[in-house]
């Protein structure tokens, strides 16, 4: 009895030692130095000093610039310290109603846009941080953004197709529009 | 459903068969002692292991020595993984400064963790610190993982084995499984990972500008986004390999620095599937005869890939209360339409569709993008893939011997009809075994409709309910699904962080772990003592295409008599309201 016990606690603890600090430690040195920007969170600094994440989406509201997908995350949208999605049913009525203010939103801001809206434009993403939106969702809210900043919206549109980047070695995934790429190369316009 | 998303599917089982082939031999050398590439560095290591820790890798143990070790370890890890949550605020690593976990999610999470589950009721980036994360769940993902495939290793060897008293050696199968198998793979997935942008720091968070707020001049705390970072590529790794599929953030593989990129998203899919599906390999090869893990793996594709069809299709064709509201669903070039509620754009419905069905056929429970939020019939496939006893691929290992107990009740019903002894690979089925079988079957079933029908007659079972109606009782169903059947996934909207789901939920994996491996294991020690009878005319061959089909309407048929009830009562019950209106 006494002798597996103590058999088991030696082997838990050196594997503990081997896979509980060995190696995430040896995981995360050779990560910083193979890949010391992708293990650090892939931060770029842009003009200005701020430094942003490339990954992680960021909320836009202004009507100036490229919305992203709603986000569920608590105390407020794009909280990249509580990632979660809404969990809303698809028969639930809130999930209705959200979709609801989420369209009047978009209308309010762009009265004569008479468009379908591309659906993940107004449902919220998995982890309230999808820094993608779809590249039907990027061109629906050039006359928006052409309006708000004064500039032709072919510029714009031409902007837009720039910015969409593929599939993934033209296989893996869906065709995506970075959300903060785009509206920085809106910024660098002028 | 587009040509292009099921180009992707195809190359990923194709991608998938071609990966497990050559280590499901490499597998069934290292089990069998023989040499491999790694011998040269892990060998040492491996015979250090065994000095320091006193163990005789000769010894051989009978199935109760072996089941005995094996809960006394689970037992150990629980209540290591237990104490590291209750005292992470005096421990180190912990950046964000988080205090303990309170005891009820503590214990739920060790139980959940040690038992090869990781249904996760707490949020990794909020709840847990870095050390609990390194010392606690990664290294439960490995040994629990290790310990499924030690209890496969078993099984096999009561089937090879005549008149033996025993099935090997517990402690050699554990530490062969973990220096062979999961730490190499482990480690080489997690750099290809970073590689993708999954993080690996100890440095968190990380706070970066927001674009909008730029220009309002002096930075705010609204001009501030704070992200949390932390050493999540090498347990990444490990939850998809080991079928653990406990996320390190609260989104797990929907949140973009764990799962950032279609190629990540790929090669995460692949790991999930890959040591169930290399094991039906392994097993043939150490049974000598490699058709009989092919008419396994065969019997396992034939019944995942139409239910991914129904998760593809229901998904692709979105959620027709929007198409009033001017909302565009439709596929083409430029998106991916469908239902979008809780996925990310770079997936789209394919990959979030393949994903949901990969996820829940293996007990993986790693999700990219949230079921909850799927549409009845789309939450329907990961359901039922959990409810027909994760034997669908599986867990690493668990998933195998709960399809190798199927097997027996297959050949047991054979029998009856032609009124002769049924037998497997030479061995004599008898009464012993099939009750062993119907226990591995019934236990969890037992499990999830109890935990179901107690949960929704009590208030604080009902007042977990996100969604009302009958999607309200699919996330109770699903949970005690998930949990029974050791998977981990979750309709998340149910908030099971409450003192009723964390101890209920918590009792279900255990008995769902357990409850199954000690029947296992005495059909292992009861097969090994048997004499091998040679096969005659009237045997039933196991590798043939009227076999697999038989086994498969066996699975179906236990399934439906089980579960057809109570899925009438949430997601068919929901899909019907929602046509009518």
């Amino acid at each position: 009895m006494w002798q597996p016990i103590r058999t088991a606690i030696l082997l838990f603890v050196v594997m503990t030692l081997l896979i509980g600090i060995v190696y995430p430690f040896a995981v995360t040195g050779l990560a910083q130095l193979l890949f010391p920007w992708q293990a650090g969170g892939s931060l770029v600094k842009i003009n200005g000093g701020k430094t942003v994440a490339e990954l992680v989406g960021q909320p836009f509201s202004e009507p100036g610039y490229f919305w992203g997908r709603p986000s569920a995350t608590s105390s407020g949208a794009y909280n990249g310290a509580a990632s979660m999605g809404s969990n809303l049913g698809p028969t639930n009525p809130a999930l209705k109603e959200a979709v609801r203010r989420r369209i009047i939103a978009l209308l309010t801001a762009d009265r004569e846009n008479r468009q379908l809206i591309p659906v993940d434009l107004v449902t919220a993403s998995g982890s309230g941080l999808d820094p993608h939106i779809s590249p039907a969702a990027a061109l629906y809210q050039v006359p928006r953004v052409a309006k708000a900043r004064g500039i032709d919206s072919r510029k714009i549109e031409a902007l837009v197709r720039i910015n969409i980047r593929d599939r993934q070695f033209g296989i893996f995934g869906e065709p995506t529009v970075h959300v903060l790429h785009l509206n920085m190369a809106l910024d660098a316009m002028r | 459903m587009t040509a292009h998303g099921i180009f992707q599917i195809t190359t990923y089982f194709i991608a998938l068969i071609a990966v497990a082939i050559p280590l499901g031999r490499y597998m069934a050398r290292v089990y069998q002692g023989e040499p491999v590439f790694l011998k040269g560095m892990t060998g040492p290591l491996e015979k250090w292991i065994y000095r320091h820790c006193r163990i005789n890798a000769d010894e051989e143990m009978t199935w109760k020595a072996y089941a005995g070790r094996l809960v006394i370890f689970s037992v150990m890890s629980c209540l290591v993984v237990y104490l590291l949550q209750r005292l992470q605020g005096f421990l180190p690593l912990n950046p964000h400064g988080l205090p303990a976990v309170p005891p009820d999610l503590a214990f739920n999470t060790a139980v959940s963790f040690v038992t090869n589950t990781n249904w996760q009721a707490y949020s990794g980036e909020t709840t847990l610190s870095f050390c609990t994360q390194m010392l606690g769940m990664t290294v439960q993902n490995f040994v629990s993982a290790a310990a499924g495939m030690a209890v496969l290793m078993a099984f096999i060897r009561g089937l090879k084995r005549t008149l033996s008293p025993t099935i090997g050696n517990v402690w050699v199968d554990l530490t062969r499984t973990i220096l062979y198998i999961l730490l190499p793979l482990s480690l080489v997935l997690a750099l290809f990972l970073v590689s993708q942008g999954v993080v690996q720091t100890l440095q968190s968070p990380a706070e970066v500008g927001l674009l909008e707020q730029a220009k309002d001049g002096a930075a705010t705390a609204e001009s501030v986004q704070e992200i949390r970072l932390g050493p999540a590529a090498s347990q990444v790794a490990i939850k998809q390999l080991g079928t653990n599929g406990g996320g390190f953030f609260n989104a797990n593989s929907a949140h973009p620095l764990e799962n950032p990129t279609p190629l990540s998203n790929f090669l995460e899919m692949l790991a999930i599937l890959l040591i169930p599906v290399a094991l039906c390999i392994t097993f043939g090869r150490m049974l000598g005869d490699g058709r009989q893990g092919w008419a396994l793996l065969a019997a396992m594709m034939m019944i995942l890939i139409p239910l991914l069809g129904i998760c593809l299709v229901s998904e692709q064709a979105g959620n027709p209360s929007f198409r009033q509201m001017n909302v565009d669903q439709s596929i083409g070039a430029l998106q991916s339409g469908g239902n979008m509620e809780g996925k990310e754009v770079r997936f789209g419905i394919a990959n979030s569709a393949l994903w949901a069905a990969v996820t829940t056929a293996a007990s993986s429970g790693s999700v990219n993008a949230m079921h909850d939020s799927f549409t009845p019939l789309g939450g329907l496939v990961p359901l039922v893939l959990m409810q027909l006893g994760e034997i669908i691929f599986g867990g690493a290992g668990s998933g195998l011997y709960g399809m190798l107990m199927f097997v027996l009740i297959t050949v047991f019903i054979a029998g009856l009809m032609v009124g002769r002894t049924p037998e497997y690979l030479g061995k004599k089925i008898e009464a012993f075994e099939i009750k062993m079988a119907a226990l591995v079957i019934l236990i969890p079933a037992a499990v999830v409709l109890i935990g179901t029908g107690v949960a929704v007659v009590t208030r604080p079972g009902l007042a977990g309910i996100l969604n009302t109606g009958p999607h309200g009782f699919s996330e109770i169903l699903y949970a005690f699904s998930s949990a029974a059947n050791n998977n981990g996934s979750a309709f998340a909207g149910l908030n099971a962080n409450t003192p009723f789901y964390n101890l209920t939920l918590g009792f279900a994996m255990l008995i769902g772990r357990f409850g199954l491996i000690i029947p296992v294991l005495a059909a292992a020690g009861s097969l090994a003592q048997k004499k091998c009878v040679s096969a005659g005319a009237g045997t039933l061959p196991t590798h043939t295409p009227l076999f697999v089909m038989f086994l498969v309407a066996v699975i179906m048929l236990v399934g439906a008599l089980t579960f057809v009830p109570a899925l009438a009562l949430g997601p068919i019950a929901e899909h019907l309201a929602w046509m009518r209106s």
